[in-house]
């Protein structure tokens, strides 16, 4: 069996799979991170969504090994060590984003890589941005109210930091 | 469902893989990006002995200029093409085409070569690759050989890549003074196109001195609408006689019937979307 090599939410794992392995079935059974979700069989639903080298991929297919040496981050590793979420995470919860919440890894990853490339979509933008991943409870309006919602928030946390002047001062 | 058990390889370059390949036989397949290949093998509708991945050999990506051709790597992947300023200013078509594949994280991992080595008569990249006229560059056990887009597409998910054969690169003419379009017709998102309309035109004074036209999903195989082609060379650049001339689009294709749409819905489509392709090619008003 080959062996691989992945970094996953910022831990290194070596492990020997078989060829046939899909990447999500490696996440979630070999190491423990059900975080992502298998939703259909077809690689239509985007549940499974990760990062792979910074990009989103539905983990469903990809194989295991294609993924070799790759840096992956799942929902599981959004989160700052303080437990504190990633602002699309808090976007998702504020806005109530979800309903049964089975496609919302997906999203969130999915958003994560949109925003990462285009940091202040339109609404129409988001929906081109997210048409790989399904929701089955019609939540999508929330949904981009909170993909609108977390980029303005990380955009501000981007700005540079003005300083603001302190009793008027000229 | 999970595939069926194969034996994977992963050669570093094309000598190698094509090596692999003829040692292998018939049973074998190569694995590009994965993107269409993935859901045949967990659906088992294919269960190959051997996979050879592409993916560790870094002489099939990228985009370079050679002479008045772009030569594509067919590991270039769909959101690489998206990005590529030479894509942007000789093939727009080729981008336009591309962004509209299947979802985000498909086009993350899939590439063209894997696109047009499938063959889908619905994918999008083929009759693309139809109007620009593109040549495929193919490696196998006795050397490199190039076979015109024209002449790849065999039939439905076939090609004329042998076994032991591998897609290197697509060559694609620079296409200067030439306006391009890609219409494409689906009902909701990440849906395979029910019918595409790919159109090149190159204009002259008030006229089209050439057109190239190429249907998705119109028949076993990407086609060229030559009757359409034939029509508009020479022809006014206005609006009627782009409408009278994408009136014969379906002309020689044989589109089938299945769940998404009638033959004759596709029929209708084809030469909806035909006229609306060359025109905004043209830049002609179509009204």
């Amino acid at each position: 069996m080959p062996r691989i090599s992945l970094t996953v939410d910022g831990v290194r794992y070596d492990d020997d799979v078989e060829p046939r392995t899909l990447l999500v079935h490696h996440l979630r059974e070999r190491l423990g991170k059900v975080g992502t979700v298998v939703g259909c069989d077809t690689s239509n639903c985007g549940a499974c969504t990760v990062l792979m080298s910074g990009e989103a991929v539905k983990s469903c297919t990809v194989l295991a090994v294609q993924a070799d040496g790759a840096d992956i981050t799942t929902v599981e590793g959004l989160a700052g060590p303080d437990g504190k979420l990633h602002p699309v995470q808090q976007a998702f919860h504020d806005r109530h984003a979800l309903q049964c919440g089975f496609c919302t890894p997906g999203m969130i990853m999915a958003a994560v890589d949109l925003l990462a490339e285009n940091p202040d979509p339109t609404d129409e933008e988001i929906r081109e941005g997210l048409e790989g991943n399904l929701c089955r409870c019609t939540g999508y309006q929330n949904i981009v109210r909170a993909v609108r919602d977390a980029a303005a928030a990380m955009r501000s946390a981007a700005a540079p930091q003005e300083s603001v002047p302190i009793g008027g001062g000229a | 469902m999970i595939p069926s058990a194969f034996d994977y390889a992963r050669p570093s370059t094309v000598q190698e893989a094509v090596r692999i390949l003829s040692e292998a036989g018939e049973d074998a397949k190569v694995l590009a990006g994965g993107q269409s290949l993935i859901p045949v093998l967990r659906l088992r509708l294919a269960a190959p002995s051997l996979l050879v991945d592409l993916g560790g050999i870094a002489e099939l990506r990228g985009v370079s200029e050679s002479g008045d051709e772009l030569v594509i790597g067919a590991m270039t992947r769909h959101a690489d093409i998206l990005r590529d300023p030479l894509v942007a200013r000789y093939a727009p078509l080729l981008a336009q085409a591309t962004a509209t594949v299947a979802d985000r994280q498909v086009r993350h991992l899939g590439t063209i070569g894997g696109s047009l080595s499938h063959a889908d008569p619905a994918g999008d990249l083929p009759s693309v690759s139809l109007a620009l006229d593109a040549v495929m560059t193919i490696a196998g056990p006795a050397g490199e050989r190039s076979v015109p887009a024209s002449e790849f597409f065999v039939d439905y998910l076939t090609t004329a890549m042998q076994p032991g054969e591998v897609l290197v690169a697509v060559r694609v003419p620079k296409r200067e003074g030439w306006g391009t379009h890609y219409e494409k017709f689906n009902r909701v998102a990440q849906a395979w196109a029910l019918v595409g309309v790919a159109a090149a035109v190159r204009r002259e004074n008030g006229s089209i001195a050439e057109a190239r036209v190429a249907l998705t999903n119109m028949g076993t195989t990407p086609l060229r609408a030559t009757a359409v082609e034939q029509a508009l060379a020479g022809a006014l650049a206005s609006a009627d006689a782009i409408a009278s001339a994408a009136a014969s689009a379906a002309e020689g294709t044989s589109p089938s019937s299945d769940v998404s749409a009638s033959a004759e819905y596709r029929t209708h489509l084809a030469k909806v979307l035909t006229r609306r392709a060359v025109a905004a090619a043209g830049g002609i008003d179509a009204a």
